[in-house]
């Protein structure tokens, strides 16, 4: 208490040295983030609204612009064909691949979390996938997918298996995508070894004490208290499943049979290959709310299965 | 989850037993996974190492014979590699140190410095992690095309200047918030402003978060393909990632000239983690935690 009181008195002598109670702080506060609010402006915010009011013009690189109301749209849910089959295909490969993603990165980060001996270099090979430039990754994973010479497939030969035509058929190519996804997820494990780092102790004792087993101390403790930091990874991991670009760029072009045309691809392709910017600025739009909707449930939901420590 | 392993009822002896082949099948599992992970690396590796012939046999052997070292001069051959290195670092250290300097200015202001809407406008920043690039990229070239600079490295450096990814915002302001406060008041009251604070105080006492700060930024510069790949066309003026995806182009089947161009773009990343290795673990775990 006594302490409590001396601190608020040398903030008040603090706030009067910077003049005006507090206002010379404000100043310097708003002036120390004003270039990244300045930033937030002009690289979202202002994109942000301008995509919006091209999405209801024809823009193109090849000539002007008018406006054409819902035209865009319109066209999107009905006549594009090929719009519906870059979402399907980037629905399905998040639908596949977050999941995964999330319970292989737990499960490494739970066995890193055992007391073993050289943990920190197991680690460092669990993470080390993801420092890999996604363009080398994706060009080292094509040549191990090779459906001739590949690694892959003489792994398949080895154990008496047929060939897989991995990314090079149409069958395969989202299930191979979804196999190499597994391959970066350090980042999230290491977010997760965090969050059951912070798990106390004392809360294992308490089951312990209880007569619990391992299998109670998993499910009472270890889920609940990392439920937020479950929470944090799906989310960053919809929205960058929702983003995915490279892998079609450089490794199927979309194909085979469109069966990988992620949706930022098939924009990147409407914006700078056809040069239709109004188009694409829609299809922009239509990812965002997608996103945004997507992560508003997935908050919302939130309150019924993540636990806050202190019930906040 | 193997945990489980050791709460099996029985005797003293029997636990015993139980709990070192729980212990074996964790290491197992620890090793499996690692060389699992480690596969593509040094697949892209010896690949890189072989010549014509050998990288089309079956069995597959994992050790060149004979080493083909000459793949690599036969890279910078074909295409101009090292002018791709000069590129990619002419746009990264401008990137980097803007994003340095004006990260943490941010994240002092966001953290130290108390003033009216400071966790409002915070927080407005943070939605920008949920914004996909597709929404904002095609007004954003629209203007840079405007402006004439496009085919520049300039729209690929200037973002860096004005905060650069809210992502390092948010772990320098984690980190800060940690550091004891009766430190800035202490400077306070010997006269110092919140500048020279920020300089003498935080910054120091942050060296882990800022160089975590420093490699990531690094790091997505270097990996970064989609901005060059809109914004430079000219190839003379390519990045490292826009030359590999031109060799793959160019060179389709030629797979060991290709892993040899994909080690590249991977040899000076693997280096600065080797190196540097506990800023990227720090770096993410701190992200982590909630605030």
């Amino acid at each position: 208490m006594a302490i409590a009181v001396k601190q608020t008195a040398r903030k008040r002598d603090a706030g009067r040295r910077f003049a005006g109670p507090g206002q010379r702080e404000a100043l310097w506060g708003m002036l120390c983030v004003a270039p990244a609010v300045l930033g937030f402006v002009l690289w979202y915010l202002g994109p942000l609204v301008a995509s919006l009011v091209l999405s209801f013009t024809d823009y193109s690189v090849a000539g002007g612009a008018s406006w054409t109301g819902l035209d865009n749209f319109q066209r999107m849910f009905g006549s594009d064909k090929l719009f519906v089959k870059a979402l399907k295909v980037t629905v399905t490969y998040a639908l596949i691949s977050v999941p995964c993603r999330v319970v292989v990165a737990f499960l490494l980060a739970l066995l890193l979390n055992q007391k073993l001996r050289a943990v920190p270099i197991f680690r460092a090979i669990f993470y080390l996938p993801s420092i890999v430039p996604l363009i080398a990754s994706s060009v080292v994973w094509l040549w191990m997918f090779n459906p001739d010479f590949g690694l892959l497939n003489s792994f398949l030969r080895d154990l008496g298996l047929d060939k897989q035509r991995w990314t090079y058929s149409s069958d395969t190519v989202l299930p191979s995508l979804v196999m190499m996804s597994l391959w970066d997820i350090g980042p999230m494990m290491i977010i997760f070894l965090a969050g059951l780092q912070g798990v106390p102790g004392h809360l294992y004792d308490a089951v312990s004490v209880d007569g619990g087993n391992a299998w109670n101390r998993f499910f009472t403790i270890t889920i609940p208290m990392t439920t937020p930091t479950i929470l944090f990874n799906l989310v960053l991991s919809v929205i960058a499943a929702f983003q995915t670009f490279v892998q079609a760029f450089i490794m199927t072009s979309g194909g085979p049979n469109n069966n990988s045309l992620f949706y930022g691809y098939y924009l990147y392709r409407k914006a700078f290959q056809d040069g239709q910017m109004g188009y694409a600025s829609a299809l922009g739009w239509v990812l965002f709310l997608i996103i945004a909707m997507l992560s508003v449930l997935i908050f919302r939901s939130s309150n019924r299965w993540v636990y806050y420590e202190g019930g906040a | 989850m193997p945990a489980t392993v050791y709460s099996y009822p029985g005797g003293a002896l029997r636990r015993k037993t139980l709990r070192i082949l729980g212990r074996m099948l964790l290491y197992a599992l620890a090793i499996g996974g690692s060389a699992l992970l480690l596969v593509p690396q040094v697949w892209m590796l010896r690949s890189s190492l072989m010549d014509i012939n050998q990288i089309f046999e079956y069995p597959p052997s994992w050790i060149p014979n004979p080493w083909q070292f000459h793949n690599y001069p036969k890279v910078f051959d074909t295409l101009p590699f090292l002018r791709y290195y000069k590129n990619t670092m002419t746009i990264l250290i401008p990137s980097v140190i803007g994003t340095f300097a004006t990260a943490s200015l941010a994240a002092y202001g966001f953290s130290r410095l108390r003033w009216p809407g400071r966790d409002l406008v915070f927080g407005m920043l943070m939605t920008t992690l949920m914004l996909p690039y597709a929404v904002t990229l095609i007004p954003t070239f629209l203007i840079w095309s405007r402006l004439g600079l496009v085919n520049t490295f300039w729209p690929l450096i200037v973002p860096s200047w004005f905060g650069g990814h809210i992502f390092y915002i948010f772990l320098l302001r984690q980190f800060f918030r940690g550091i004891p406060r009766d430190l800035d008041e202490a400077a306070v009251i010997d006269g110092a402003n919140p500048l020279q604070i920020l300089w003498d105080i935080i910054l120091p006492l942050s060296r882990p978060a800022l160089i975590s700060v420093v490699i990531f930024s690094s790091l997505n510069t270097w990996n970064d393909f989609l901005n060059p790949l809109i914004y430079l066309n000219d190839d003379r003026k390519f990045t490292l990632a826009l030359g590999l995806a031109q060799f793959r182009g160019l060179y389709n089947s030629e797979w060991h000239l290709l892993m040899a161009a994909s080690m590249l773009v991977v040899a000076p990343v693997l280096l600065l983690f080797i190196i540097a290795q506990r800023y990227f673990v720090e770096g993410i775990a701190l992200t982590g935690i909630k605030g």
